[in-house]
C-alpha cells in the first residue's frame, strides 16, 4: 500500500509488535487455509497402515500410489473427470458465447433498444424465478434430464459475469471503434478484430468464473443427471466418499486383507484428483481476475 | 425520364422517413442486432418463461392435468391462497423459518465481517511478497466445489482419525465431539465451512476500496500524531463504509438463501431437526415428492422477504445519509 510505504516518521516499538502481530494472525489464516489441502494430498500417497496408525502427518513415511493405481484401474471417477470435463468446456464456451453477445450490443450507447434489453437484464437478475420452476422447464417442458444441455442451457448467462464483459466493453476507448470505422469495419468486424482482443482480462477471468462453477456444480448434476454413464465428477466423489465409508462402518470391512484399495486413501486421492484441474487452471488467470472482480463491482 | 425520376425521389423520402425511425439504425448496426438473438431468446426463455410458472403457488398444480406442458397449466384448478395457508400452518413451517434464520443470523455476525477484518489487516502488511503469497493461498479455496469442502471436513473431523480432533484429544486430553452429526454444531459448522471458503475471496472488494481510500488523509493523522487504532476508526472505516453497506444490503437480501448444496452435503439424519432449511425443503417438496405448488409458494414467500430485506435496508442506509444500493 502507497500509504504506508510513504510514511516518514520513526516507528515506535509498539508499532512494530503490532506489526509483528499483524503478520502472524495473516500467516495463521492462510496456513488453515492450506492445511486440509495438504493434509489430503499427503494421505492419499501414504499407506492404508500409515494412515490408521499415525493420524497426525504432513509428509508420509512410505511412499505409496496404491490408491491413484486404484482410481485408474475403477474408472468411474476418470468417466467423471472426462465427463465433467465435456461439461465445464462446453459449457464455457456456451456461456462465453451467449454472454459476449449480449454484451457487446448493450455497451454501445448508439445501439437502439439498449435501454429495453437492459431493463430485461435486471428483470432477470433481479427475479429469479426459482428453482420449482426451472425444474420444471428443464425436465418436464424441455425434456433435458439426462441430457448435458440440462447443465447448459439454465445457467447460460450468469447476468453479474455479463455485467463485467458489458463494463470492460464500455471502457474501451471510442477513438479505436471510430478509427476501424473510416477504415470500412463494420460492427462484426469492430467486435472480432478489436473489442474481443483488447478484452482479454475481463474474458479470461468469467471464463475462468464460468469453467469453475460448472466444474464444481454438484446439485443440479443430482437433479437432472441419473445416468450412470453421464455422471460427473462431484457426484462420482460424492458417491465413492459415501459408499467406501458406508461399507466400513457397517461390516468391519478389512480392505487390505482382501486386496482391496486403502479406502482412506482412495478418498483423498479421489478428492486430490477432483480438485486439480481448477488448481491449474488458477495461477494462469490469477491476474486477471482480481481485475475482473473490480470492473464488475467497481461500476456495476 | 424525368417524370421517373422524380417519382423515385418521392418514394425515397417517403420510405427515409420510415427509415429514420426504426429501420435505419436496425440497418446500419444490422449486426448488433444479429447478436442480441441468442441472448434474447435465453432471456424469454430461461428467465421469463419460468415467471410465468410461478401461477403454480396459486393452483393445485399437477403435470398429469393435461396432456402438454401448457396444458397442464391451464387444467389446474386455481385455489386462491390455499396453497400459502397450507404452507404456513404446516407442522414444518416454524422449524424451518427458525433454522434458516439461525443460519443466516449467524452468518451476519461471524461470516461478514471476516473478510473486512481479513482486508484491514492485508492492508496493513508492509512487504509486498508476503501479502501476494497469502493473498493467493487465501483466495483458493473459493474455486473448490461445496462437495470437496464436505469430502475435507469429514476427513479433518472424523471422530476416530480425523486430525483436528486428534490434535484436540493430544492437547487437552479429552475426546473431541463428532462435529458432523452434533445438531449443537451443525451451524457452527455451517458458518465455519462458508468462512473457510469465502473469507479470503471476499477481501478483494474491500482491498479495493481501501486502495481508494486518499493516502493525504493517512499523512494528515500521522503528522497530528494519531495511532494505528486512530487512523482505523477515523479514516479506514469511514472510506470503506460505503461499500460496507451495500455488501451488507446485497446480504439481507439473501436471508432466506442459505444454499442448497452446502446444507443439503451437510444433511443427515441426525442433524435434520437444525438443518432443514427452506432450501432443502422446497427441493423435497417440490422435485423428490411432487408436490410442485407448495414448492412454488415456498419460493415466494423466499424471494418476498429477501425483496423486502433489499428495499428496507437500502431506505435505512438512505436515511442515515449513505448512497445505498439504488
Amino acid at each position: 500500500m502507497p500509504g504506508t510505504r510513504s510514511r516518514t516518521i520513526k516507528r515506535s516499538p509498539f508499532d512494530q509488535v503490532q506489526q509483528v502481530f499483524i503478520y502472524i494472525i495473516v500467516a495463521a489464516f492462510a496456513l488453515m487455509t492450506l492445511l486440509p489441502f495438504i493434509y489430503v494430498i499427503a494421505g492419499s500417497f501414504a499407506t492404508e497402515r500409515e494412515l490408521t496408525e499415525r493420524s497426525f502427518f504432513l509428509i508420509p513415511r512410505q511412499f505409496s500410489l496404491n490408491a491413484y493405481e486404484y482410481i485408474l484401474n475403477a474408472g468411474d471417477v476418470l468417466r467423471g473427470l472426462k465427463n465433467s470435463f465435456i461439461v465445464a468446456l462446453v459449457g464455457t464456451c456456451i456461456n462465453m458465447f451467449l454472454s459476449t453477445t449480449l454484451a457487446y450490443p448493450l455497451s454501445r450507447t448508439y445501439f437502439k433498444g439498449r435501454n429495453f434489453l437492459m431493463m430485461m437484464v435486471l428483470i432477470c437478475l433481479l427475479f429469479p424465478a426459482g428453482m420449482v420452476p426451472m425444474y420444471m422447464l428443464v425436465a418436464n417442458g424441455l425434456k433435458l434430464k439426462n441430457s448435458f444441455w440440462a447443465l447448459w442451457l439454465p445457467g447460460g448467462i450468469n447476468m453479474f459475469n455479463m455485467i463485467i464483459i458489458k463494463n470492460y466493453f464500455q471502457g474501451i476507448p471510442q477513438e479505436l471503434e471510430e478509427a476501424a470505422r473510416i477504415d470500412g469495419a463494420n460492427d462484426l468486424n469492430i467486435f472480432v478484430r478489436i473489442f474481443l482482443p483488447l478484452s482479454k482480462p475481463a474474458l479470461a477471468s468469467v471464463s475462468l468464473f464460468y469453467a469453475v462453477s460448472h466444474w464444481n456444480a454438484y446439485f443440479n448434476a443430482m437433479m437432472y443427471i441419473s445416468d450412470m454413464s453421464k455422471e460427473v465428477v462431484q457426484i462420482a466423489l460424492r458417491r465413492i466418499i459415501f459408499l467406501t465409508s458406508m461399507v466400513t462402518m457397517d461390516s468391519g470391512f478389512d480392505w487390505g486383507a482382501f486386496g482391496l484399495p486403502p479406502e482412506k486413501a482412495v478418498k483423498m486421492a479421489t478428492t486430490v484428483v477432483a480438485t486439480i484441474p481448477m488448481l491449474m487452471l488458477y495461477p494462469f488467470i490469477q491476474k486477471y481476475f482480481t481485475q475482473g472482480v473490480m470492473i464488475g463491482s467497481v461500476k456495476g | 425520364m424525368s417524370e421517373f425520376k422524380s417519382r423515385a425521389e418521392a418514394s425515397d423520402k417517403n420510405t427515409g422517413v420510415f427509415l429514420r425511425g426504426f429501420l435505419k439504425p436496425v440497418n446500419d448496426h444490422k449486426w448488433l442486432y444479429i447478436f442480441v438473438i441468442p441472448g434474447f431468446l435465453w432471456m424469454v426463455v430461461f428467465c421469463f418463461v419460468p415467471m410465468f410458472a410461478l401461477v403454480m403457488a396459486f393452483q393445485n398444480f399437477s403435470p398429469y392435468n393435461g396432456t402438454t406442458m401448457i396444458g397442464a397449466f391451464v387444467e389446474s384448478p386455481f385455489v386462491g391462497f390455499s396453497i400459502f395457508k397450507t404452507l404456513f400452518t404446516g407442522p414444518d413451517f416454524l422449524r424451518i423459518l427458525k433454522n434458516t434464520l439461525t443460519i443466516s443470523i449467524f452468518s451476519l455476525i461471524f461470516y461478514f465481517p471476516a473478510p473486512i477484518i481479513l482486508a484491514l489487516l492485508l492492508n496493513e502488511i508492509r512487504s509486498y511478497p508476503f501479502k501476494r503469497i497469502t493473498q493467493t493461498i487465501v483466495y483458493i479455496p473459493h474455486f473448490i466445489s461445496w462437495v470437496i469442502v464436505a469430502t475435507l471436513t469429514a476427513q479433518m473431523f472424523n471422530t476416530s482419525d480425523g486430525i483436528i480432533l486428534h490434535l484436540l484429544k493430544e492437547v487437552m486430553g479429552r475426546r473431541a465431539p463428532d462435529i458432523m452429526s452434533n445438531p449443537k454444531l451443525f451451524v457452527p459448522m455451517i458458518i465455519g465451512q462458508s468462512m473457510w471458503k469465502e473469507t479470503g475471496y471476499g477481501t478483494i472488494i474491500y482491498l479495493a476500496a481501501l486502495a481508494s481510500v486518499d493516502v493525504q488523509l493517512y499523512e494528515a493523522a500521522v503528522v497530528d500524531g494519531a495511532n494505528r487504532f486512530q487512523k482505523l476508526w477515523h479514516i479506514t472505516l469511514p472510506g470503506i463504509r460505503g461499500t460496507i453497506i451495500i455488501m451488507f444490503i446485497l446480504k439481507l437480501g439473501q436471508v432466506m438463501n442459505t444454499g442448497y448444496e452446502q446444507i443439503f452435503l451437510m444433511q443427515n439424519s441426525m442433524n435434520r431437526s437444525v438443518s432443514d432449511v427452506f432450501d432443502t425443503y422446497i427441493y423435497t417438496r417440490s422435485v423428490v415428492n411432487g408436490n410442485y405448488s407448495l414448492g412454488t409458494a415456498a419460493g415466494l414467500f423466499k424471494s418476498f422477504v429477501g425483496m423486502f430485506m433489499v428495499i428496507a435496508s437500502n431506505r435505512f442506509a438512505k436515511r442515515f445519509g449513505e448512497s445505498g444500493l439504488y
